[in-house]
């Protein structure tokens, strides 16, 4: 079963719920985390694995073989990122704006065009514990998140793995979707904050455009208003967990620590997240049926 | 000769538009004649690249240099690609632009004037 991580807003508690997930189920049954927030991944901070193989991702970017280009602006015509473009005869390439679809060296009519693999970041794999880990880094100034993001998820080892957890970025972009495309369940993290419910219910629109079975887990539960609750109550949106807004869950987080170790009442808390994702996980169901 | 100026209406009592490849208009003109049409920038609402989409539609339109506020580092290299001259007038009219262009007041530029992405949102950044 593989379960997305994701949230509208950031920070508010997605590397939190994917890390103490995994390390509640790690005993009980083989578990990957994946780490696909990875413009700034961060789960690593609080599994410290042991990353031993690193394998460079990269995209197939066009070089023109000026010989052979006639000029004819094919290659232009196809791109859809303004990647190449044809000034009068002369080809022009924008690395940086490739996306690596093949399309222009595809149509060239004159073969001119072929490819070579540009480095656009890099995935790293390990252990952390009894948890298999992996996780994407995209080099610095390269804007293209979402090939990275396929990098690490194709490291998804199902015949091995019963659980695979998916830390998604924030947002509700082109990574996100990568991130959360084909999970099985996706667990949405907000706060209830205005912020938090205007993203939770964008998060929540692209979940059902993926057409992925949801529920929402409130974090720093007391912060804020009632907004959200009433929203998650009046569209019948499950609440897999509330975890309260309290000073002692923030220093364990600053100091890098595990809430699941350090607080039995966590530690039951996710157990009971684990058994309401797999209910609603298998019953495919998007919205909660049960008694309100 | 023709001559672009990146505006932010259809005739020459327009304001410049600072950006680029994400300008309201095109006006092109004639500076000798003063004949000119104003073409809306179909990159401006493209996701990226607009400073090479507006290069290559500037070259396409066989203009000989471009009056602007400020080029990026991919609109710069398209530009310089296609033999297109840079003047940069961050403000003043079309008229003013060409005038100041004819009397010999504006200066080129061979490289960017500002980072990427500096069009985008507000113009402003």
């Amino acid at each position: 079963m593989v379960i997305a991580v994701a949230s509208g807003k950031g920070g508010t508690g997605k590397t939190t719920i994917a890390v103490n997930l995994a390390l509640t189920l790690e005993r009980d049954m083989p578990v990957q985390l994946l780490d696909c927030d990875v413009e700034e991944p961060n789960a690593h901070l609080f599994l410290h694995p042991l990353l031993d193989v690193s394998e460079k991702v990269t995209l197939p970017v066009p070089v023109v073989d000026h010989s052979k280009c006639n000029g004819c602006g094919r290659c232009s015509e196809v791109c859809a990122f303004n990647a190449i473009i044809a000034i009068g005869t002369h080809v022009m390439v924008f690395p940086e704006l490739c996306h690596g679809c093949g399309g222009c060296s595809r149509f060239c009519p004159m073969s001119a065009i072929s490819e070579e693999p540009r480095e656009i970041g890099v995935v790293e794999s390990g252990h952390a514990g009894q948890i298999e880990f992996v996780q994407g880094r995209v080099n610095v100034g390269n804007p293209l998140a979402p090939p990275v993001v396929r990098a690490v998820k194709s490291k998804i080892d199902a015949r091995q793995v019963k659980v695979v957890i998916i830390d998604a970025p924030p947002g509700t972009s082109c990574p996100v979707v990568a991130s959360l495309k084909d999970s099985d369940f996706c667990v949405l993290v907000t706060e209830p904050t205005p912020f938090g419910l205007n993203d939770l219910v964008l998060a929540i629109d692209v979940a059902k455009e993926l057409d992925i079975p949801f529920g929402v887990v409130i974090n720093r539960s007391g912060l804020g208003n009632k907004d959200l609750l009433t929203y998650c109550r009046r569209e019948k949106v499950p609440v897999l967990l509330e975890i309260p807004f309290d000073r002692r869950y923030a220093a364990c987080y600053a100091r890098g620590g595990r809430l699941v170790e350090e607080f039995p009442e966590l530690k039951e808390a996710f157990r009971r997240l684990w058994q309401r994702i797999r209910a609603l996980a298998t019953t495919g169901q998007t919205e909660f049926r049960g008694p309100s | 000769m023709k001559l672009a100026v990146t505006a932010q209406g259809i005739d020459l009592d327009s304001a410049i538009d600072p950006r680029f490849g994400r300008c309201q208009y095109f006006v092109i003109i004639d500076p000798d004649t003063e004949e000119f049409e104003a073409i809306a920038n179909q990159s401006l609402t493209t996701s990226g690249g607009a400073g090479i989409q507006s290069a290559q539609f500037l070259a396409d339109r066989k203009v000989d240099a471009v009056i602007t506020g400020n080029v990026g580092p991919n609109a710069a290299r398209a530009l310089q690609g296609a033999g297109i001259e840079v003047y940069t007038m961050t403000s003043g009219t079309v008229r003013e632009a060409v005038k100041a262009y004819k009397e010999g007041k504006l200066s080129t530029v061979s490289g960017a004037t500002v980072g990427p992405h500096f069009g985008m949102g507000s113009g402003a950044k």
